[in-house]
């Protein structure tokens, strides 16, 4: 293929978009959408999974006590707690070692962290012996008197896995058919570019043009109807995923490390979706609409 | 240069447009293709740059077998064969330079034959004065003669020309068919239905009459032999 060729098809393509300013709008729109929703889902999916790759200990739960509760009771509580089935050990975290250790976390800049009084509450750590106990024991701590609040990562865990099996059912239906019905309106974007050139396109044929020769604009405008959608939706996701992760990075136990490598490949695979998108649309209406 | 042997052509509508015509063409013959409208001298000049494919019968043209040959060898043939229409069939908004230019563009000519090509053929059918207008800033026997360059730029085997005359007052037909009698003087075989007796008369060249279908005449140096 020719360099002036590849020139000419370049040239055609963006000629015939500029002339069908809505309808590539709208291609180009649908395809944005559809692809959001796919990036929305792949990120969702990605950062859930770094949340439960950063959940170190799964046999960790953590008891959260009531404000006020004396020392004769957390001592009460200890045995309890050391007496309940398939606990391994436990620990007592007073309020301001959590403090501390929040501000280490944070580091010695962080003035938003002198409270003129400690919000954090009392906590015990407690291990479990097995990871299938884990729940059993957070359940009965739940019932003990004193006690606010029993969190364990597993928890987490689990809801979080729940919730990316939802993401990617629904995601996976809603993207299928938006895609389908990108793939519908860029090929009719195509299909009325081959209609308002049917005339040139006969000359074309008279004079010797092969097939791809009269078909590469069409499919490169199709193409890039796919790939300004793509742009579109990347951009969009690109910002949108940056704020959250911020967002949640403010909670100190949710370490989420979102690997720029994986955003890479996420916005890469927007990019190949759109250009596939663009591409089987054009492609089908070329076949149709283009009898050479 | 063309043999046609026995075809048919049935649309898929069921017209018979042609019925076992048989025809040999030698290079460098000018043929005039006469008859009634409906006839079937479209149809049979479309056979010849395989617009249409033959219900039946061979056709072979420069020795290949069109009737068999592979869609994806279509563009080629049809790069060896200059077409030329009643209605020009140019583009509106190229101008005369790139119309021409185009057929080498849709060839895949480089640059460089495109710049050393196009003033060439323009300068044959006169019009090098005209290259930057577009078709709508030119008579229609202007019009007609860049079609002609666009279609002997691919320096082809041969022209075909269905009615190239017919939007064309009489004087003009006859600036037309000057040029054309020069392109085959050249050596380009042209093959051209019409309706024009004066032309036909004049000229004297073989004449192939086409009723219902069929071939009803085809002589050497014949004439219209219709009433106009
Ligand atoms: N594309 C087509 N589909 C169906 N019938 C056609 C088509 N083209 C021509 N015909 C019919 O075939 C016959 C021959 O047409 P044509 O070759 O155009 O004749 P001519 O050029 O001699 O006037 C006519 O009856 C015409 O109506
Ligand atoms: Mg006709």
């Amino acid at each position: 293929m020719k360099v002036r060729t590849v020139g000419y098809y370049f040239q055609e393509a963006l000629t015939s978009l500029r002339r069908n300013g809505l309808m590539a709008l709208a291609s180009v729109g649908t395809v944005a959408v559809a692809l959001l929703i796919l990036g929305g889902a792949l990120l969702t999916v990605l950062n859930a999974n770094n949340i439960m790759k950063s959940v170190e200990n799964e046999l960790l739960i953590s008891v959260y006590l009531q404000e006020g509760v004396d020392e004769t009771a957390i001592g009460d509580l200890e045995q309890q707690i050391n007496d309940t089935p398939g606990v391994a050990k436990s620990r007592f975290i007073s309020k301001e070692e959590s403090l501390e250790k929040l501000r280490q976390q944070f580091g010695e800049t962080k003035g938003s962290l002198e409270f003129s009084r400690n919000p954090l509450p009392d906590s015990f750590e407690v291990n479990a012996e097995k990871s299938n106990l884990v729940k059993g024991i957070a359940d009965k701590i739940r019932g003990l008197s004193g006690v606010e609040k029993v969190n364990y990562p597993a928890e987490v865990v689990q809801k979080l896995s729940t919730l990316v099996e939802w993401v990617r059912l629904i995601g996976a239906v809603i993207i299928i058919l938006l895609a389908l019905a990108a793939v519908f309106l860029i090929s009719t974007t195509i299909r009325l570019t081959v209609f308002a050139r049917r005339r040139e396109i006969g000359i074309m044929k008279f004079l010797g043009a092969t097939n791809w020769f009269i078909r590469w604009p069409f499919v490169l405008e199709g193409v890039f109807l796919g790939l300004a959608g793509a742009l579109v939706s990347g951009l969009i996701l690109y910002f949108v995923n940056f704020y959250i992760v911020e967002a949640v990075k403010q909670f100190p136990f949710m370490r989420v490390q979102t690997d720029m490598k994986d955003v890479y490949i996420i916005l890469g695979s927007l990019l190949g979706g759109g250009i596939f998108i663009g591409a089987i649309g054009s492609v089908i209406s070329v076949r149709k609409f283009l009898q050479v | 240069m063309i043999q046609m042997y026995n075809v048919s052509m049935i649309y898929p509508n069921g017209v018979k447009a042609l019925t076992d015509v048989s025809l040999h063409v030698r290079k460098g013959d000018f043929i005039f293709l006469v008859g009634p409208s409906g006839a079937g001298k479209s149809t049979l000049t479309k056979l010849i740059f395989r617009e249409e494919l033959p219900t039946r019968g061979q056709i072979m043209v420069n020795g290949i077998n069109i009737a068999r040959m592979k869609d994806k060898e279509v563009p080629y043939l049809r790069r060896k064969i200059g077409v030329i229409f009643q209605d020009f069939r140019l583009l509106p908004n190229k101008s005369v330079y790139d119309n021409v230019a185009f057929a080498l563009e849709v060839a895949e000519a480089s640059s460089k034959e495109i710049k050393k090509l196009v003033p060439a053929v323009l300068k044959l059918v006169g019009l090098t004065n005209k290259a930057d207008m577009l078709p709508t800033e030119l008579s229609g026997g202007e019009q007609q003669r860049v079609s002609i360059a666009r279609a002997i730029i691919n320096n082809p085997i041969m022209i075909i020309a269905d009615e190239p005359t017919g939007n064309l007052d009489p004087e003009t037909s006859w600036e037309i068919m000057n040029l054309l009698v020069e392109i085959n003087k050249l050596g380009t075989t042209i093959i051209m239905a019409t309706h024009a007796k004066d032309i036909v008369d004049g000229l004297k060249k073989r004449v192939i009459a086409i009723e219902n279908g069929r071939v009803v005449r085809d002589e050497q140096k014949g004439a219209y032999g219709y009433e106009s």
